[in-house]
């Protein structure tokens, strides 16, 4: 047995085969997914030099605590943990759709990506309903010794101090940081707009494994490249869920 | 064309039955690591505590969020079942994240200092660490 992985590895590079014993597109998959984690990556390096260079920060735990149909209850986390579950279920869909594959198992590769594209579309929904939230939902800000009304938008950010106002009820504040929308909208769209992608990849693929296409290659290595970027796109949010949320 | 058929049809994983208990361990192990980093996170801000527990918690947490990136590129992504130095083209220029993360920072926090030491312009200056605790709605 060593010695013939000794032959196989002298012979390695010599030509006649693929030396990364992977096919040439999934090759290719893993190197746009490292430069694509690089994007990323100085992307979220980016927010937290800002976000060090601030004597302030909004607490995610104060700005991040609505859920849907529950009205004003402060719930914080709550929203953002289902849509880190529905990722890593829509995550673990697809491994199973690329285990199908791996068995030729035409029925299960179809059924495992309808869930994944399923998965995929909540995440979107869930987005969707965080970002209108934070753009709608009104917040009372002292600007220039006047109150007003303010959402969290890209130019506009009312998670700064409390102050507290004599005569004045309820709870008001001084606007924060303006790079806190900037980065938060920047980075999650980034990232959703991933997933987007990622969503028509894989009807693409359901398509196409409906219609047979991979049945009458032989192998379904095509879902297996739509796999590992979906598994990319949950790997992003595990970060794009630490540094805008937990810490 | 045989060096392309042995290319494309070598498979590497693990057989049948045994993977799925992998994929279904591998969930479990996610979700629990996503459980107790919300636990951190909502404790940091259910309880006051010092700026250093509250530094040091934050630690944690980032450490598991490593452990959940290497499940998903291990297991669901497959590369630890790659040929070696596949794996060590994709790893090693990550390492460049250990300078650019740190070198960051701490421009980021030394600029912090500066303006905080030399410019004496009226700012937004922090009640930061009491108040996240305690009552707001």
């Amino acid at each position: 047995m060593a010695t013939a992985q000794a032959q196989v590895d002298s012979k390695w590079w010599s030509g006649g085969k693929s030396p990364f014993n992977v096919e040439y597109g999934k090759l290719m998959m893993w190197y746009f997914l490292m430069s694509d984690a690089f994007t990323f990556g100085a992307f979220l390096i980016s927010y937290g030099t800002i976000r060090f260079s601030q004597n302030y920060w909004p607490d995610p735990n104060e700005v991040f605590n609505a859920l849907p149909f529950t009205g004003h209850a402060n719930l914080p986390l709550a929203f953002v943990s289902l849509m880190t579950f529905v990722l890593i279920v829509s995550s673990v869909t697809m491994v199973l759709a690329v285990h199908a594959g791996h068995h030729n198992d035409k029925k299960g590769v179809i059924k495992w990506m309808i869930w994944t594209v399923i998965g995929g579309i909540a995440f979107l929904g869930c987005q969707a309903w965080e970002w209108t939230h934070l753009i709608t939902g009104d917040h009372a800000v002292l600007i220039n010794g006047e109150i007003k009304h303010i959402g969290t938008t890209v130019t506009m950010n009312p998670w700064g101090p409390h102050v507290t106002i004599p005569g004045q009820e309820g709870h008001i504040s001084t606007p924060g940081p303006v790079a806190f929308g900037g980065y938060f909208f920047g980075i999650t769209g980034f990232h959703g707009f991933h997933v987007l992608s990622g969503v028509v990849i894989n009807i693409v693929m359901l398509i196409m494994a409906w219609n047979g296409t991979f049945e009458r290659k032989g192998h379904y290595l095509m879902i297996e490249k739509a796999g590992l970027y979906w598994h990319f796109v949950d790997l992003v949010w595990v970060f794009v869920f630490l540094c805008f949320y937990l810490i | 064309m045989e060096h392309f058929i042995t290319e494309v049809s070598f498979h590497h994983e693990p057989e049948g039955k045994e993977f799925v208990k992998k994929v279904i361990r591998t969930t479990i192990i996610l979700s629990v690591i996503t459980i107790i980093e919300l636990l951190l996170g909502l404790s940091m801000y259910a309880f006051p505590m010092a700026a250093l527990l509250k530094l040091f918690l934050k630690g944690v947490i980032v450490i598991l969020s490593l452990a959940k990136a290497f499940y998903i590129v291990g297991v669901f992504m497959h590369l630890g079942d790659e040929v070696k130095n596949l794996i060590m083209t994709i790893v090693l220029p990550l390492l460049i994240f250990v300078w650019f993360i740190g070198a960051f920072l701490y421009e980021g926090s030394s600029w912090k200092n500066l303006r905080n030491t030399y410019n004496k312009a009226p700012t937004v200056t922090a009640p930061a660490e009491s108040h996240s605790s305690g009552e707001h709605h």
